[in-house]
């Protein structure tokens, strides 16, 4: 059994209130980000988000569509600059991107010209460390995910799941205290992507990694994650992408699959539903559509 | 009951951006080579095709005719008529093409004969020496105008500030035609190579910085961003990433700059002291050697096709990730070409 499981509420509660003494890795202070449009005004992205993510937290970020999700992954990782607001790693101000953040991205970006393993070394060289010691490291995380026998392949040789695979053990490989993920499993079959979800909760219950996940999948989100950031797009109240709630999951720990039919998962997904898409209404408005199937089958 | 095994259709020979299959392909193109040469035989050999002229084989009772003359059938008709009458011999002649259109064994012969023909005067260049002359001039001219344009196109495809600087003036410059620079080349760098090796780097330069600009501008942003959230810095940026990732498509790129040369190829070696190629392919002209011309001009063509194929093929060995299919004999250069690495 790993040492911090929990499986009663009492037990959960307690769990979640322990992360919270451990030391904050990565806080966001109020993160704000405008763009210009090309009509010349300002579109708000995001809004004032503030929040603390503590050592080897799970976070996903869920919300809707256009709410800000990557533009705040984006700022995390140092790709983009906030407007206003500041980043801290342990604490100290970090600006433009670094290797304490390692980032995946959804749409792979494995170099092509390199092999698997030349891929995953691509951090440690960067870092200047000599050849035996890239070598034996990334051949480590690659049996790590499973995939030390394709370390002479080259990226369009695997499939994508594989590809995501040596792309999570690339950004693990350069050590990052954050691993920023933004929507990694969207683009792969669900299958391939449980079968993701299983990979990555086994990584890092066995290493020291802390992870914000971003996605648009309300179970992923549930399944993966200690607390779940809940962003909000614009509003009456809210110019743009803002900061609804950052929510604890209170389900048994470590979350499995078997997650997903626990009872308290439905009622933390329906919350989640409810926040996420709060005007159901919507979806059942009536288009003025008049009947053109004169065929009398109906049944 | 009977199974009629389904006869799988046979596919298209023409499917929008559909791989045809290696027989089709070899098929292809030797096709795209025989139709031609074909058609170049059948004008040359099948009696009546075209052969609008008669070469005069005896000339009869004729002044005006010569023996090898070639004159239109109509003229070769009236003389006769007037011969005839005249109750002299007629002339004697077969049907034949005009003398700019041999026939592909002559181009042949010619071929042959002029690698084995000592030059008429002294001081002139056998055909070998003549080509090998040309091929230094577009290997020089091609040499300095990669070893400028390339970094530079990588840079102004790398840095804004560098594209802001040099792509506007480059544009400007490369729309005047390269042989306009010819005078001048002349009167600054002298009358040997210098000049014609400065007009086949006019001919490049300019059109490479903005490709290659442009290729490096290509390089997917995401293959950066992923760099740099693993600790690459600006430098690293550029050797690690922005110059691997575009190395398969300037390796083309430069295969096409090789091609530009040999167009400005015959512009240059008229500039001040004719040589080369196109000095022996002018002055077999004069003497009306059509059948040397169509060789000198066959000849260029081969060394460009070849020369092309060969980079293709090297291209296809060094850049094993691009994922095209590889051949056998691709696959067994890529194997030797790692060992020689580690
Ligand atoms: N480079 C950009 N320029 C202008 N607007 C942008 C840019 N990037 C994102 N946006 C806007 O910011 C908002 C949030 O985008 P994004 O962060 O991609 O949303 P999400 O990932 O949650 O779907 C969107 O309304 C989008 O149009
Ligand atoms: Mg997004």
């Amino acid at each position: 059994m790993i040492p911090d499981s929990a499986t009663t509420t009492q037990d959960i509660e307690q769990r979640l209130l322990k992360i919270r003494d451990r030391p904050v890795v990565l806080e966001a202070k109020h993160l704000t980000r405008h763009f210009r449009t090309s009509q010349g005004g300002t579109a708000v992205a995001l809004q004032d988000v503030s929040f603390q993510i503590h050592r080897r937290e799970f976070v996903t970020v869920i919300g809707p569509s256009g709410c800000g999700k990557s533009t705040l992954v984006r700022l995390l990782a140092g790709l983009d600059e906030p407007t206003m607001g500041e980043i801290l790693v342990d604490g100290k101000t970090v600006n433009g991107p670094g290797p304490d953040r390692g980032m995946v991205f959804q749409s792979y970006t494995l170099f092509p010209w390199l092999t698997v393993q030349k891929n995953v070394e691509f951090g440690l060289r960067m870092q200047g460390k000599g050849d035996n010691e890239c070598r034996s490291q990334a051949l480590q995380w690659l049996e790590m995910v499973g995939l030390e026998s394709k370390a002479d392949f080259y990226p369009h040789q695997l499939s994508g799941g594989m590809k995501q695979r040596v792309a999570i053990a690339r950004a693990l490989a350069a050590r990052p205290r954050v691993l920023l993920m933004d929507e990694p499993f969207g683009a792969l079959d669900p299958e391939t992507r449980a079968q993701m979800q299983s990979y990555l909760l086994q990584i890092w219950q066995n290493i020291n990694i802390t992870i914000v996940f971003i996605t648009h999948d309300l179970d992923e989100a549930v399944l993966l994650a200690d607390r779940i950031l809940v962003l909000g797009a614009a509003d009456g109240v809210h110019p743009g992408g803002h900061l609804k709630q950052f929510m604890d999951v209170p389900l048994p720990y470590p979350h499995d699959v078997d997650v997903l039919r626990d009872p308290k998962f439905m009622a933390v997904r329906t919350h989640l539903d409810d926040l996420v898409h709060p005007r159901r209404e919507l979806v059942r408005d009536r288009l003025p559509i008049t009947r053109m199937v004169p065929l009398g089958d109906d049944v | 009951m009977a199974l009629t095994a389904a006869r799988r259709p046979r596919s298209p020979w023409f499917a929008v951006r559909r791989d045809l299959s290696g027989g089709r392909t070899t098929f292809l193109t030797v096709l795209s080579f025989l139709v031609p040469l074909g058609l170049w035989c059948a004008i040359s050999y099948v009696p009546g095709l075209w052969q609008p002229q008669m070469r005069v084989t005896s000339a009869g009772g004729s002044e005006t005719f010569d023996l090898g003359m070639r004159v239109p059938k109509a003229q070769f008709a009236e003389e006769n008529a007037d011969l005839v009458a005249a109750g002299k011999a007629p002339a004697v002649g077969e049907p034949c093409n005009p003398v700019f259109l041999p026939a592909p064994h002559e181009v042949g012969k010619a071929m042959y004969k002029a690698f084995v023909t000592p030059p008429k005067s002294k001081g002139d260049k056998w055909l070998h020496e003549a080509l090998l002359h040309s091929i230094s001039i577009i290997a020089w001219g091609f040499g300095i105008a990669a070893l400028i344009g390339v970094p530079l196109g990588i840079a102004c495809g790398v840095w804004a500030a560098s594209s802001r600087l040099v792509e506007p003036v480059v544009d400007f410059l490369r729309y005047m035609p390269p042989p306009t620079f010819g005078a001048l080349a002349l009167a600054i760098l002298g009358i040997n190579d210098e000049p014609k090796v400065a007009i086949i780097v006019i001919g490049i330069l300019f059109n490479m910085i903005l490709v290659v600009a442009n290729t490096t501008r290509q390089v997917d942003r995401g293959l950066l961003e992923a760099a740099s959230t693993l600790g690459a810095r600006d430098r690293q940026l550029v050797t690690r990433v922005v110059v691997p990732a575009i190395l398969p498509t300037l390796w083309n790129d430069l295969r096409i700059f090789i091609g530009v040369g040999w167009t400005y190829l015959t512009v240059a070696e008229m500039v001040g002291a004719s040589s080369g190629i196109s000095l022996f392919i002018n002055q077999q002209g004069k003497y009306r050697n059509y059948d040397n011309v169509f060789a000198g001009i066959i000849l260029i063509g081969m060394i460009g096709l070849v020369t092309d194929q060969i980079l293709a093929f090297l291209g296809r060995v060094l850049f094993p990730w691009t994922g095209a299919e590889p051949g056998p004999l691709t696959s067994a250069c890529r194997r030797l070409f790692r060992r020689g690495k580690s």
